[in-house]
């Protein structure tokens, strides 16, 4: 589905800021796999979704996604195969247009725009559908101001606008980290019920451990640029946080000294 | 006041009404400061001057004026989006050149007079319209219609990803949409519904001055706020004809200051203090209420003895 080889990237290069932020990583993702991601700060998880997406071009390496050459593509191109929630719940939405306004915008992501009515007239019944399953009472406020939302709903909505058009590959970037604990596990359950329902593809970085072994089938560990652990199926499901950070250690030669990723637990 | 100078306020508002719906475009739906205006709306003024002065149809010479300006918002967006060159310089840039431009287009001449000329407002007196509701009439017209097709395309898949391109970057590339070629589109709209203002102005004033668009991005700043605080931002539609109100009521405020013996040469000194007046009136509030919460908790504290 997705592959990713020998992915390199250097930031600010030839400065006294130059900072490797992956180096040579290589991963393939098979149809269905939900891959969580977990590493230190700096490690290149971020950088690496970011890759994916298109944010910033690679300095050597290949992206692939079913079998289609992309990493040439701007950002809006690889939009049509990728849908991506962000760490930031202001970063998904427009905030001063209304909730049908932005579903509507996620409807049209990998097609053609024309200067068609943005919102016709079956997709209000659909939105309102939609919104629904999520359960927050949206589906009654879609000419609602999305800025009005509390962060959770407009992570909620963010989640549902990166699948209204199903995506071949689902990129969630800490998405639940900016919220409170109550609100961040909501937020996942409804990931979790969008994923299995659309069967996605999907590439996930947690940084919370607990989750990281619980949701999807894989889970991957970086530091420094590379890709240091993938455990899946039955080694997965034996290994316990503990286990975890003694493997990071082992890998790495430190100790996993993220406050964040210790107190998540 | 008399109707005559009523009249000249409704003229005036609805005509540079045009011009402030541009940089609405820009200023709020595309959040970004073009300074392209003070050139653009001389632009299209003068194109339109030059062309009725040649004897050529004076509504032809307004559609190419809208062109004109059209093509200076897309030079604008091609050095900020293409050349990467910061907003408000690549305006000051585009408005720089446009001052040389605006010269040659006017024949070297820094006023082109269009006395005893045929424009769009005699032109429709001939269809039956009295001479003195010609301009309101037109203008109300301009008006009217560009609400109309700006509330209409704002709503299309086009105009959201234009709007969602001045609200959140970041979201709208993700769903899809090149900001490059919408930024290049929304200051092509504003640009060209400046010059289109430009044109309508020189024809009503009579002439074209290569000096006649100084400052106005900040006139079109000040009606965009009035509009906005005195009547809302509920909605689009609402929104829309608001700012188009402000720019009346800035008209009918300058009237009035200069009836009150204000001289011409300080209009600019006024707008510009009007316009700071505005966009700080959050900050001023908000320090004078703390002012005054710290005033009533020391009151407080002295009735209870405490220091």
């Amino acid at each position: 589905m997705l592959s990713v080889v020998d992915l390199s990237k250097t930031f600010n290069p030839g400065s006294v800021n130059e900072r490797l932020a992956l180096s040579g990583v290589s991963l393939e993702l098979e149809p269905g796999d939900v891959v969580t991601v977990i590493g230190g700060n700096g490690a290149g998880k971020s950088t690496l979704l970011n890759m994916v997406a298109g944010v910033f071009p690679p300095d050597e390496g290949k992206i692939s996604i079913d079998g289609q050459r992309i990493e040439m593509f701007p950002e809006h191109v690889r939009a049509s195969y990728i849908g991506r929630v962000f760490q930031d719940p202001m970063m998904g939405t427009a905030a001063s247009m209304s909730i049908e306004e932005n579903l509507a915008m996620a409807l049209k992501r990998g097609g053609k725009r024309k200067l068609l009515r943005g919102i016709k007239r079956n997709d209000r019944d659909f939105f309102r559908e939609k919104l629904s399953l999520l359960g927050l009472g949206l589906e009654n406020r879609l000419t609602t101001r999305v800025g009005l939302l509390s962060g959770g709903q407009r992570q909620a909505l963010t989640l549902l606008m990166a699948t209204l058009v199903t995506p071949k590959l689902l990129l969630l970037d800490e998405h639940t980290a900016a919220l409170d604990p109550n609100t961040g596990q909501k937020v996942l359950d409804l990931t979790e019920k969008i994923i299995a329902n659309n069967n996605l593809t999907t590439l996930m970085v947690t940084h919370n451990m607990e989750d990281a072994l619980r949701i999807g089938n894989r889970t991957i560990m970086m530091h420094d640029g590379n890709i240091i652990l993938d455990i899946s199926g039955s080694k997965r499901e034996n290994t316990t946080i503990p286990d975890l950070l003694e493997m990071f250690r082992k890998a790495s030669g430190r100790e996993m000294a993220n406050d964040r990723m210790l107190l998540a637990n | 006041m008399s109707a005559s100078v009523w009249l000249g306020v409704l003229e005036q508002g609805l005509l540079w009404g045009v011009m402030v719906l541009g940089v609405y475009i820009t200023f709020r739906v595309l959040d970004f400061p073009d300074l392209t205006v003070d050139g653009s709306f001389t632009l299209g003024a003068a194109v339109a001057a030059r062309f009725i002065f040649e004897g050529y149809d004076p509504w032809l010479g307004t559609a190419l004026a809208l062109v004109c300006g059209v093509m200076a918002g897309c030079v604008t967006g091609f050095l900020n989006t293409k050349l990467r060159i910061a907003p408000l310089l690549s305006g000051i840039l585009m408005m720089i050149a446009l001052y040389s431009i605006n010269l040659r287009v006017m024949g070297s001449k820094s006023m082109l007079s269009l006395l005893r000329m045929d424009t769009i407002y005699t032109d429709v007196t001939h269809l039956g319209v009295s001479a003195n509701l010609a301009v309101v009439t037109l203008g109300l017209a301009a008006v009217v219609l560009t609400c109309y097709l700006l509330y209409t395309f704002l709503q299309t898949e086009i105009g959201l990803a234009l709007r969602a391109t001045g609200d959140n970057e970041q979201m709208i590339r993700s769903l899809g949409v090149n900001t490059n070629t919408s930024k290049i589109m929304g200051l092509a709209l504003g640009n060209g519904l400046v010059a289109l203002s430009g044109a309508l102005v020189a024809q009503y004033q009579s002439f074209s001055d290569v000096g006649m668009g100084i400052g106005m991005i900040v006139v079109g700043l000040a009606s965009v706020i009035v509009g906005e605080v005195l009547f809302g931002t509920k909605t689009l539609l609402r929104t829309l004809i608001a700012v188009v109100i402000g720019s009346i009521v800035y008209r009918a405020v300058i009237a009035l200051v200069m009836r009150m013996g204000l001289p011409t040469t300080d209009l600019k000194l006024f707008t510009a203090a009007l316009v700071i007046l505005a966009m700080s009136s959050p900050i001023i509030k908000e320090k004078f209420s703390a002012r005054q919460a710290r005033g009533k908790e020391s009151g407080e504290s002295a009735i209870s003895g405490r220091p």
